[in-house]
Formats: C-alpha cells, sequence, structure tokens
C-alpha cells in the first residue's frame, strides 16, 4: 500500500521539478543569451583587439596580431610615461578615497546612533550627494576649486587674505619613487603581508599554515636579495612617479559625495546589533570607547567589506568625475579612464585603447573576483 | 482588360517620370553635423536660412554635439562612422585633421568634380588647396580662415605701463620683468590647449616658415638644435605667464589682459569676435593685435571646412550645401557672424558694413603673408600626433628639459607617420 501510493507522488515530484528547471532554464535563457553578447562577447572583443595593431577609421582596416606588444609599450615604452602615472594616481586616488570615505561614513553612522533629534533629516542630507551625478558635482567642485574664487576667497568674507591653494592646478609631485624600483617595492609589500599573516597563523595555532606562508615570504625574500627584482625589465631609463597634489581637490570631492552612502550602509550595520550585546558589554564595566573598539567595529567587518567593494570599483573606474573638475588634458589629474578615451577616440589608437581598458578590468577584477567568490561560497556552504 | 491595364501602367510610369524632372534640386533630409553651438552658432543658421529659402524641399538636420575645438563632437563621429551610420556632411578642420583621419581610411568621396564645376581653383589660395588636397584629389570646401599666430593687448595699458609691441621673443622676455615688478601678469595663458597653441607662435617664430614646414614634411628632425632652442625659450616664456592658468578657459585669459591684470595674450582670432561681440570693444581702440612675435609675415592659418562622406544618405542635398559653403555668397553670410574670414577670394571682404576693423586687417595679411598651418588646430599633424604632443607637452612641463621634450616629440613623430 505505502508503495502504491509513493510511487506517484515520486513521478509526479520529479515531472513538476524537471518542468520547473526546464521553465527556469527558459526564463533564464534571453538574458543569458544578451550577457554572454554584450558583456562577455565584447570583453572578447576589446581583449582580441588589444592584442592587435588597430588603429585609424578604414572600413576594412588592416589588423595584425601583435600578441602582448600594446601591454609591453604601456609599462616599458618611454612615451606611455602618461599611462604609467595614471596608474600610480588610481593607487593614490583609491587610498585615499577609501580611507575618507570609510572614515567619514563611520564617523557620521556613529553621531546618528545617538539617538539624535531629527535623525531622518540628517541622515536624508548625507546621503543626498549620492543623488546627484558625477558630472553635477565635478562641476560644482571645479567652482569651488577655482585658485580666484569659491573656497579660496572665503576667508576674504571676515576681512582675511584670500588663500593661495592652486587645488587642481598644482603641479607638485611629492612620495616620488623611481619606477624601476617597483618590482622591489611590490616584492617587499607582499613579504609583509605574508609575514603578518604567518603571524596570525601562529597565534591561532595553525602550524602548517604557518610553514607554509613564512616559507613563501622567506623564498620571496631571497629572490629580492638576490637581484631577482632588479632584473625585471620596466623603464629603460629611470622614471620618477608620484603623488599628484593636484588630487587633493579630486579625492575630497569624491569623498564628499560618496561618504554619506557609506554611512548609510554602517548605520544599518550598526542597526543590525543586538542591543542586549551593548548592554552586556556594559555590565561587564566596558566604557564606551571599549564597547566600540571591541563589540561593534568588529561586527561590522562584513559592512567594510562590502563598502570597500562598492567605493573600490568606482574609484578604479572614475572617469566623469575627473572630466567634468579638470578636464581630459589636465595631466596632473589623469586617469586611466580618461587616457583611454583620448588615445581611442581623440588618437584614433583603438588597440591600444583597448588594452588600457583591458587593464582596468583587471584593476576592477582583482578586487571583486575574491570577495565574488567568497560570498558565493559562503553562501553555498549555509 | 489587360491591355487597359498595362496602359495604366506606362501612363502612370510616364507621369513618375516626369514629375522626378520637373523637380529640380535635391529633396529629403540632409544632416549637417558639427561642433558649433553657443557663440558661433548663429553663423550656422544663417547659413541653413539662406539653404532653406534656396532648396525649400529639403529638411535640414543642424546636429551639434557641444564641447570646445570639437573633442566630444570628434568622438561621437568617429562611433557614427565605424558603424556605418554617417552623417551626410560634417565639420572638420582642412588638413591633417581631414586627410590623415578620414581620407587615407576612405571614408571621403572625392570632390574635384564640385571644384570643376564652380571654378573654386582660381577662387581659393593655393596654400589652402594644397592643404585639402593629396595626389587623388580634393576632399572638402573651406568655409572660413582663422589665424593662429595673433598677440592681443589693450594700447592704453601699454601706454601706461611704457611698454611697446614686442617684435621677438627676445624683446618680450626683456621687458617682462620689468612687468612683474609692476604687479602685472605679462602673458595670459589659459587651460591646457591655449598652452599648446603659444607653443606653435614660439615655434614659428624660431624655425621660421620654411622650418615649420619642414618639421611637417618629415625632413627636419625635431632634436635639430634649433628645435631644441624653441622649447628652451619656450620655457622661459611659460615663467612670465600666470600660474592660475590650467584653471582658466582662453575667454578667462582674453579677460585678464581687457582688465589690465595681464599685458599680452596669444590667441587665435576667435578672441576678436570674442572682444567685439561678447565684450563689446571697439578693434584698435579697445584691444590691439600684431602678429606674435617674431612672425610678422607669415599667417598661420586653420580652416574649417565640410565634405561627403561615402555613403551619405542625401548626395544631391549634400553638394547643394557645399556648393553654397564655398560660394562668397556663403561665405559672406557665415563669416562676419563667425569672426571669421572668408575663405573665398571672390568674397566682399573690404565691405566695412560686412567685416569689422580686424577682420579687413586680417584678410589684407592672408592676401599678402606667406601662409603655414597650425598644429593645434588640425592641419599640420595627424590626429594621433597630436593627441601624443599633449604627452610631449607633459614630458616638458614637469621636467623642464629641453632635450627631453625634443626626442620624446622626435619618437612621436616617427610613430605618428609624420612625413611618412
Amino acid at each position: 500500500m505505502g508503495v502504491m501510493t509513493q510511487s506517484p507522488t515520486l513521478f509526479a515530484r520529479l515531472r513538476r521539478l524537471n518542468r520547473d528547471r526546464v521553465a527556469a532554464f527558459l526564463m533564464l535563457l534571453p538574458s543569458v543569451i544578451l550577457l554572454a553578447i554584450f558583456v562577455y562577447g565584447f570583453i572578447g572583443q576589446t581583449f582580441y583587439s588589444s592584442l592587435t595593431d588597430w588603429s585609424g577609421l578604414a572600413e576594412n582596416p588592416v589588423v595584425n596580431f601583435v600578441g602582448f606588444e600594446n601591454y609591453n609599450q604601456l609599462f616599458t615604452d618611454l612615451l606611455n610615461v602618461r599611462f604609467r602615472q595614471d596608474l600610480v594616481n588610481t593607487f593614490f586616488f583609491t587610498l585615499f578615497f577609501l580611507v575618507g570615505c570609510l572614515g567619514m561614513g563611520l564617523l557620521l553612522a556613529v553621531l546618528l546612533d545617538q539617538n539624535v533629534k531629527g535623525e531622518s533629516i540628517f541622515r536624508t542630507i548625507f546621503l543626498f550627494p549620492m543623488a546627484l551625478s558625477f558630472i553635477v558635482t565635478g562641476t560644482i567642485w571645479r567652482w569651488l576649486f577655482n585658485p580666484r574664487g569659491g573656497i579660496n576667497v572665503l576667508p576674504t568674507v571676515i576681512g582675511l587674505e584670500p588663500l593661495q591653494i592652486p587645488w587642481i592646478t598644482d603641479r607638485t609631485q611629492i612620495w616620488q619613487f623611481n619606477w624601476q624600483d617597483l618590482p622591489k617595492i611590490i616584492a617587499i609589500v607582499i613579504v609583509v603581508t605574508l609575514v603578518w599573516l604567518a603571524y596570525r597563523y601562529w597565534r591561532q595555532a595553525r602550524r602548517r599554515a604557518m610553514l607554509y606562508t613564512g616559507g613563501a615570504a622567506v623564498l620571496i625574500l631571497l629572490w629580492v636579495l638576490l637581484g631577482g627584482a632588479d632584473a625585471v625589465q620596466t623603464t629603460p631609463i629611470p622614471e620618477t612617479h608620484g603623488f599628484n597634489v593636484a588630487f587633493v581637490g579630486i579625492i575630497i570631492a569624491a569623498t564628499w559625495q560618496l561618504s554619506g552612502y557609506t554611512m548609510a550602509m554602517y548605520l544599518a550595520g550598526l542597526r543590525g546589533i543586538p542591543h542586549e550585546l551593548r548592554e552586556a558589554a556594559r555590565v561587564d564595566g566596558a566604557s564606551e570607547l571599549q564597547v566600540y573598539r571591541y563589540i561593534i567595529l568588529p561586527l561590522l567587518r562584513p559592512i567594510t567589506l562590502s563598502a570597500v567593494i562598492v567605493l573600490g570599483h568606482i574609484s578604479l573606474k572614475i572617469f566623469d568625475l575627473i572630466f567634468a573638475m579638470a578636464g581630459a588634458d589636465n595631466a596632473t589629474t589623469d586617469v586611466p579612464g580618461i587616457l583611454m578615451y583620448l588615445t581611442a577616440f581623440r588618437g584614433n589608437q583603438f588597440a591600444k585603447g583597448a588594452a588600457i581598458a583591458i587593464v582596468m578590468l583587471v584593476m576592477v577584477a582583482v578586487v571583486i573576483v575574491p570577495y565574488l567568490y567568497t560570498t558565493l561560497r559562503s553562501e553555498h556552504e549555509l | 482588360m489587360k491591355r487597359l491595364l498595362s496602359l495604366v501602367l506606362v501612363l502612370g510610369m510616364l507621369l513618375g517620370l516626369t514629375s522626378l524632372a520637373l523637380a529640380q534640386g535635391p529633396s529629403g533630409e540632409l544632416e549637417i553635423f558639427s561642433w558649433w553651438a553657443g557663440d558661433e552658432g548663429p553663423a550656422l543658421e544663417a547659413l541653413i536660412n539662406r539653404y532653406q529659402e534656396l532648396y525649400p524641399d529639403v529638411e535640414v538636420v543642424n546636429a551639434t554635439v557641444t564641447g570646445g575645438s570639437g573633442v566630444n563632437a570628434k568622438a561621437v563621429l568617429k562611433t557614427r562612422m565605424l558603424g556605418g551610420d554617417p552623417p551626410d556632411t560634417f565639420q572638420v578642420h582642412a588638413g591633417q585633421e581631414l586627410i590623415g583621419t578620414w581620407v587615407i581610411a576612405d571614408r571621403m568621396e572625392d570632390l574635384t568634380f564640385l571644384y570643376d564645376e564652380e571654378g573654386w581653383w582660381d577662387q581659393f589660395p593655393q596654400g589652402l588647396l594644397d592643404l585639402l588636397s593629396t595626389e587623388d584629389g580634393i576632399w572638402s570646401v573651406p568655409v572660413n580662415i582663422h589665424r593662429s599666430n595673433v598677440m592681443w593687448y589693450v594700447p592704453a595699458n601699454l601706454e601706461e605701463w611704457g611698454v611697446d609691441v614686442p617684435q621677438t621673443w627676445d624683446d618680450f622676455l626683456a621687458v617682462c620683468p620689468t612687468l612683474q615688478e609692476a604687479g602685472v601678469v605679462p602673458l595670459a595663458l589659459g587651460e591646457n590647449w591655449t598652452v599648446n597653441h603659444l607653443w606653435e607662435s614660439v615655434a614659428l617664430a624660431g624655425l621660421g616658415p620654411d622650418g615649420w614646414n619642414a618639421l611637417w614634411a618629415g625632413e627636419k628632425s625635431w632634436t635639430d638644435d634649433d628645435v631644441v632652442a624653441v622649447w628652451e625659450t619656450f620655457g622661459q616664456i611659460l615663467d612670465c605667464t600666470n600660474e592660475d592658468a590650467p584653471s582658466l578657459s582662453w575667454q578667462q585669459a582674453v579677460d585678464m589682459v581687457v582688465n589690465g591684470e595681464a599685458a599680452f595674450n596669444v590667441m587665435g582670432d576667435w578672441a576678436a569676435g570674442y572682444m567685439t561681440t561678447t565684450l563689446g570693444l571697439e578693434p584698435g581702440e579697445g584691444f590691439g593685435w600684431a602678429p606674435s612675435p617674431g612672425t610678422d609675415g607669415v599667417f598661420m592659418m586653420l580652416s574649417d571646412s565640410f565634405g561627403l562622406p561615402v555613403g551619405a544618405p542625401n548626395r544631391d542635398a549634400t553638394i547643394a550645401w557645399l556648393r553654397l559653403l564655398g560660394s562668397a555668397e556663403g561665405q559672406d553670410l557665415f563669416n562676419p557672424l563667425k569672426g571669421s574670414i572668408p575663405a573665398n577670394l571672390n568674397s566682399d571682404v573690404t565691405n566695412p558694413d560686412l567685416y569689422n576693423a580686424y577682420s579687413r586687417s586680417a584678410a589684407e595679411d592672408w592676401a599678402s603673408n606667406t601662409i603655414v598651418g597650425s598644429l593645434v588646430h588640425g592641419a599640420v599633424a595627424n590626429e594621433r600626433f597630436m593627441n601624443d604632443f599633449a604627452t610631449v607637452m607633459e614630458i616638458f612641463l614637469s621636467s623642464r628639459d629641453a632635450v627631453a621634450a625634443s626626442n620624446a616629440a622626435q619618437a612621436v613623430a616617427v610613430q605618428a607617420g609624420i612625413g611618412g
């Protein structure tokens, strides 16, 4: 009897599952096809273009396959010094933009979390800049940072001398380094990270992990000490790069625009922390500072990670804010996105533009892929 | 029945043919692609209005993409051309911006037939025709002429400061400290492209017209001593300019001269249009002009032109447009409003009702001077070189190393196939 009743339902369930699957597959198919063509297909085409010498606007251009020559030129050729400075610019911009947004966002969120009156008004005000387009903020900040107006003339309102800060027209460069030292610098950064990881594993008593990381650190260190890093071919002559002070203005504008968004994320995180935890900590005699240091900040770590991903991919791809604030030709505030636009659509060098685009894609992927990987894996484990 | 039907058909076809023959002139849509919006819009409008009077059956689509000297328009145009959707005609600087980008890509139609029909070979100066031509034909119709190497000043201010208009850059560098001590910026400069604009005037002075042309023919190396010397002079001149230059538009740089904050400014003669029309100054009294130092007798020109792209949707209407554009009548409609001088030698340029004092003087120079092409405004070098020249300038500005800049420029010239 039991067998008699069970088997039809099993079949029915299987059939329903199959039908569901087919339906789901059919539903997904259009977007899968569109994504395959318009995202991955075009990424593939861009990558292919970057391996050729395509330039000029001929209808049937003569295109030769040149392998990684465009990339080689970008990283070593004397005339592509601007691209390398752009990478340095992106690095510093991303760094300070992230620190600024996370710091401001956390501060504002913690302040708003103190049950202030009119909290929703402040929340809206802080969040509002995010609703503006980068072009709008760029234009406004361009006026504010005009050396002969805007912020610089503010002190005259109370009868002081106007400021003489050149803002985005500044040509000074600080923290300079030689591009040829870059392999060495990167190797040392990796060694330091590995040593730190090994130390953590040691604290956690994970012997094998500690040995692996520690061993890798020693190997890389040996490679550097034996001159391996110096042998890496970079530019033929020494080439200084550094942090362009002109970027300070850009960083301020970008931070102004997106720290409200970071605040909203942190505020949501703070609201998600049960009150009992804080109460318990206070009962145990923790000061307010200690509550934040040992209870709240560690619990906010996933929020910080998400914010770093979102803000990081914005800053790595930034184009419109700088285009509006400083124009396309202000070389001191140049970034790869602008250089790609100019190389491809003004200089007609489409292959080189494609190569710059692929380098940008790789930079963003380096940030996002590990994040997607860990989130997808943890979802799977759940 | 069948016979009747075929009769009707034949009659209908005959009628169709006659109506085609009767409808003289083009019809349909004509899309004109340019970056003339804002201040420069009315000049184009005047031409379009006249065109509509002549060809009422054509519906003109005035497609403008804003952005100084066509930065954005050119990018849009390239996307459209690559995508197989050319406009009927588009604005392009005469010279290598036309030849090096569009003609070598086989995207333009030869206009020799039009020049033959209209007798334009004698109506435009030879130097200009050369810029528009290759061995295989002539590729666009010029509508105006601007001059790049002009130095602007306010005569009354110079008198007050006791300064003469410098004849050479050495003269200028000699008065530079005097002006600086008086609290005056000797030379007003604006954003990045105006720096390149200043450079081409300095280079023309240093190399002379022959040296300048040899440079672009690939017969002269950028590493030659006199080119290096140009960079050195240029560096000294930059020391006499305002520090906030990158934040100023070219108009704001002109404003500094008009307001008495600066003594001189080197800018193309669209500055005359700005000062007369927008600022309401009288040419010769409110502002004065001279060829930029060391370039007396040389006219560094740039010209806007329109061509006929291969595959233009409405070829007949476009040819009619080009006919109007190149005619003396069309040029006299356009140029007084644009503040430029007509390219067509038959136009009424001496008429003081049409052209102001500056334009008339420029037209005299145009007819008598040695003519060379501008780098920054697309005449002498292809777009690849122009784009990479920004990098060369950046190398110079950050290192102030004349030799390094010359070497970089030479490398760019080789890569971009200058003269090749």
